[in-house]
């Protein structure tokens, strides 16, 4: 209960966080405009990288400020939405509508040519046009809100499937988007600051009027995503079990697809229109590769997002003909890079290194199983020694191999080797290993041969995998359901606990540091 | 409740008139008629493509009808929901979900807690005491990916526990859970009758339904008998149930689907 309510706690924590630092970057936004230069690329002349790191990150350039406000606007939107968008398995469908804004992208920067002097009186002026983000904004909620209804017309008047219709709207909305942009690059008008950077993105381009808008819907994703996050989570999860307990499961999708559109949009000046769906999705399935809980992975794909993005700003800061797309998504690649190799739990090379060191663990237990074993077939003491001949025959391998892991055994302080390596003895610990072992391999065959009635020939190989993984619960479980645990199906003793305390009586030849217990 | 005692059939959990409903245009049942007297266990029985899993999203308005009506406690399904449970299939969900056990559970009280709100204490205490009746409490807070099919069941189970219901639609419960869950299940299901609740659940496997429910339905697009379960359990309408799907329907089904298109 205790932990329930510290993880409801931490995640009302967490929102607060993220309003904290909108509020902080805000009033940064509105400080009025200072004499520094205007332009990302102007202000990049100091030469050293650490000059330049000292610069950006001391935010004194207003354009340098936006351009980072901006990208951590971005990352949070995006970063938040892009969770909703992987655990509905939509990512194509946040690809479509990203590629789909871009005529409305153009239209808007068109429309902004426009002037009403009455209610049918329009004209249209080249020399008019701007880049009004609030008309850009509106033409591409638009077109992305076009293109979802034409995906969704698709699929449910004709037989074409979910992936065809996205990929056909995607292209076409695409190709109508660049005719309209290369078009307005032909136009007699030297007003086209900044549409050409839809399509890749430059962090540079960003305004005081961008982060307006870029914090008003940042705002309101955060306050949507908090505020319905049971009802975001259950129709995600269960849009049946949703809609049986009466929430309206297509309007919260259309809903949610709405502010993907806004999160696209905003994003559209810093990421560009081909790369935007990247910075929905590869945060979030950083995020999805890392944590089993929700809420965590809103955090996670949040700082995952931000960091791209500010990375992204920076290095395009440091190499202003770079596009700023292309970086934030490097940098958010890597770190889904990182994840898939180095994740915790699921990062193939934490995998494999803990698979490694399992069978080398094996390796050991076997090796140590082999030592025991050789002494028991000549009726030995524990403190008798073991010839590196002996252990190889047992281990029907050559000598140099076994010497190796004999070796192996001395570093883990299980036996000592004397006489250059040719004779081995156990130390204290080593015996009780290699007991716990021998006894958990016989108990295993008990078992299988006793309670699972499997013939007393069949039981050995399974044995052979159990012993390394039985644990101590399992053992007193075992020896629990066993009346008689003095002999295995083959009539072999299976060593007690006496066996494995039997108390080492000092050997004559003992060579100092003997019995060293780790 | 019992404000209006006057309404008609607010005391019949279930009662469905001349219900046709399918996908597409094209329908899967036929006019069914029915009527579920409080505190029965009822088992709804067919062949595959009888329309079972499509009368309980019928019922809850999943599957739109395309004629009759459905009345819970006299009212419509929304004006009655919270006193309705809800089982899904178990392959309908993806169980990589980043939610636990505990997660799970907590969505049954979603339909109580309303809009705007978060669960509170009290909520938390129905799942763990809902999750505990399912013996799943050690799990609570595991991720639901690592869990087997048996226990994947009684999370669900739990959820429409925690719904606190008075009828449950309960869809192929007993699909693909191992025998000890089994005998679990059925032995939650006759506890909660015992309680006068009301229960449709949607069964395959006809030997074991005979054992378990107090009432059958057979189905096959169209209710073939509706009663005690010694009385249905015949031949002769298990014949009619089962003996080759009833081909005039089906053929009208197909001409009705085709002509929407």
């Amino acid at each position: 209960m205790n932990q329930q309510r510290k993880t409801l706690a931490k995640r009302g924590l967490g929102a607060v966080h993220a309003l904290g630092l909108l509020a902080v970057f805000s009033l940064l936004a509105v400080e009025p405009e200072s004499a520094w230069a205007a332009k990302i690329g102007d202000v990049a002349e100091e030469t050293s990288l650490g000059q330049q790191a000292l610069r950006f990150f001391s935010f004194r350039d207003p354009s340098v400020r936006y351009a980072v406000i901006g990208s951590v606007l971005l990352g949070i939107s995006c970063g938040l939405l892009g969770c909703f968008i992987v655990v509905r398995k939509m990512a194509l469908v946040g690809d479509t509508l990203s590629h789909a804004v871009l005529p409305g992208v153009a239209v808007g920067f068109l429309f902004s040519g426009v002037s009403a002097s009455g209610l049918f009186d329009w004209s249209f002026d080249v020399a008019n046009i701007t880049k009004n983000p609030a008309l850009i904004f509106c033409g591409a909620v638009v077109a992305g809100v076009a293109g979802t209804f034409l995906v969704n017309t698709l699929k449910q008047t004709t037989k074409i499937k979910e992936d065809s219709a996205l990929g056909l709207t995607l292209a076409s909305f695409f190709a109508v988007g660049i005719c309209l942009l290369t078009m307005i690059q032909d136009l007699p008008t030297g007003n086209k600051s900044g549409i050409d950077k839809f399509m890749f993105g430059q962090a540079a381009a960003i305004d005081e009027d961008d982060i307006r808008l870029m914090l008003a819907v940042t705002l309101l994703i955060v306050a949507v995503v908090f505020v319905f996050y049971k009802e975001l989570l259950v129709t995600s999860f269960d849009a049946g079990f949703a809609r049986s307990i009466a929430l309206p499961s297509e309007w919260i999708h259309h809903g949610l697809m709405l502010l993907v559109a806004f999160a696209v949009v905003i994003a559209l000046q810093a990421v560009g229109v081909v790369l935007v769906s990247a910075m929905l999705i590869t945060p979030a399935a950083t995020a999805y590769l890392l944590t089993d809980r929700m809420h965590r992975m809103l955090l996670l794909a949040v700082g995952f997002g931000v960091g791209s993005g500010v990375l992204g700003a920076f290095i395009s800061f440091l190499k202003p003909n770079i596009p700023t797309g292309p970086c934030m998504v490097l940098g958010a690649s890597a770190l889904f890079a990182v994840a898939f190799f180095g994740g915790p739990r699921h990062g193939v090379l934490t995998r494999w290194w803990r698979h490694l060191s399992r069978s080398k663990r094996v390796q050991r237990e076997n090796t140590l199983k082999a030592l025991f074993q050789v002494l028991e077939r000549r009726d030995a003491e524990p403190e008798d020694s073991v010839s590196l001949k002996e252990l190889a025959e047992r281990r029907r391998e050559t000598p140099d191999e076994v010497s190796g892991q004999a070796s192996a055994l001395k570093q883990h302080g299980f036996v000592t080797l004397h006489e250059e390596g040719k004779k081995i003895l156990f130390t204290p610990s080593g015996w009780q290993l290699a007991c716990t072992i021998v006894r958990n391999h016989r108990l295993w065959e008990l078992y299988l041969t006793n309670a699972a009635n499997i013939a007393a020939d069949h039981v050995h190989d399974d044995a052979e995998k159990i012993e390394h993984l039985l644990g101590d619960d399992v053992v007193r479980e075992l020896e629990r359901m066993l009346d008689d645990t003095t002999r295995d199906p083959h009539g072999r003793a299976i060593p007690g606990f006496a066996d494995i305390h039997k108390p080492f009586t000092p050997a004559a030849a003992r060579p100092s540091g003997y019995g060293r217990n780790l | 409740m019992t404000d209006s005692p006057a309404t008609k059939g607010e005391d019949i959990p279930l009662e469905i008139h001349d219900l046709t409903a399918g996908y597409h245009k094209k329908p899967v049942l036929w006019g069914i008629d029915l009527k579920v007297p409080k505190g029965k266990l009822v088992g709804v029985v067919g062949p595959n493509g009888a329309g079972k899993s499509t009368l309980i999203k019928a019922i809850m308005g999943l599957v739109p009808p395309s004629s009759g009506w459905v009345k819970i406690f006299g009212k419509t399904y929304n004006e009655n929901r919270r006193r309705v449970g809800y089982v899904p299939q178990r392959e309908s969900v993806d169980w990589d979900f980043p939610v636990t056990v505990m997660d799970v559970v907590m969505m049954g009280r979603y339909g109580h807690v309303g809009w705007f709100k978060r669960p509170k204490k009290a909520d938390r205490e129905i799942a763990r005491d809902c999750l505990d009746k399912v013996k799943m409490l050690p799990f609570a807070k595991r991720q639901i990916s690592n869990l087997s099919g048996g226990q994947q069941q009684r999370v669900f189970l739990a959820r429409a526990l925690a719904q606190e219901s008075d009828i449950y639609f309960m869809d192929e419960p007993f699909a693909g859970v191992d025998a000890a869950t089994e005998t679990a299940i059925i032995s939650l299901l006759h506890e909660l009758r015992e309680k006068g609740k009301t229960l449709l659940v949607v069964h395959h496997d006809l030997p074991t339904a005979r054992n378990y429910f107090d009432q059958l339905l057979l189905l096959n697009m169209r209710v073939v008998a509706y009663g005690e379960t010694e009385k249905v359990f015949t031949y002769e309408l298990l014949q009619k149930t089962y003996g080759g799907r009833l081909t005039i329907l089906s053929e009208v089904a197909d001409a009705v689907g085709q002509r929407a298109k």
